[in-house]
């Protein structure tokens, strides 16, 4: 990525500002289209019947941000981007709250939309993250779905 | 050659440990994983099914038949939950 944006990787447990990071991609002159995507904590989990008490998020630091700044690069030689921010929590969440943010800048939207998307799908199935749901059954790693692997087909030459 | 080995989500769970150093002459990824189920039992049950079982060398996510020459760290875990 010789002349894309330097993309901007957060990992950490504390929670982020939706209004700030979109803020954050909107200072270009060239900038005509910001996509934003949010991912959060449901309150009933994938297999369980008990609602969820709180989910763990475990990821393998440094692997993690190496493996979101390499898509967030992919990202950029894909599509003509301005900007790019991926942020994503760790530790003990509650349902509710924010997990992960991605979000895309460029000069017009289908460029900023599909590299939102393509980011999305490769952060599903190829960035070290675990979750764990805990219920007042239990505690459960959650099982990776074959639709997640899947969606990567699509952006595959 | 001494590698780090690093285990993760239900991985670390089952093994007991999130971390350890191994001394190996392991050619590959899965020569280590053949060495470490003669271990113990809890290597072997954590290592039983490995189509469940993800691996990253140096922090590459990388099959398993992968080459250990020249590495340093050699993580295990489950198919990433990510987003």
């Amino acid at each position: 990525m010789a002349e894309g944006p330097t993309p901007r990787i957060v990992v950490a447990e504390a929670d982020f500002d939706l209004g700030t990071e979109a803020g954050r991609l909107e200072d270009g002159p060239d900038t005509g289209a910001v996509v934003t995507f949010t991912g959060r904590v449901r309150d009933v989990p994938g297999d369980a019947d008990a609602s969820l008490d709180h989910m763990l998020i475990e990821h393998y630091p440094g692997m993690t941000e190496r493996a979101l700044t390499d898509m967030a690069r992919q990202a950029a030689e894909r599509w003509p981007l301005s900007g790019v921010t991926i942020i994503h929590r760790h530790g003990r969440l509650a349902p509710g709250d924010r997990i992960m943010m991605v979000a895309t800048a460029s000069r017009h939207r289908d460029a900023a939309f599909d590299a939102a998307a393509f980011l999305m799908d490769y952060l599903k199935s190829r960035a070290p993250f675990w979750k764990k749901e805990v219920t007042a059954d239990g505690a459960i790693w959650v099982d990776a779905r074959e639709t997640d692997e899947a969606a990567l087909d699509r952006w595959i030459d | 050659m001494t590698l780090d080995v690093l285990y993760f989500a239900w991985l670390r769970e089952r093994i007991g440990l999130g971390r350890e150093v191994i001394e190996t002459e392991a050619a590959t990824v899965a020569d280590l994983v053949a060495e470490l189920r003669t271990r113990e039992e809890r290597y072997a049950l954590a290592f039983s099914d490995m189509t469940t079982v993800r691996c990253a060398v140096d922090q590459d996510l990388v099959p398993l038949d992968t080459p250990l020459t020249g590495a340093r760290e050699v993580a295990f875990f489950p198919p990433m939950t990510g987003g």
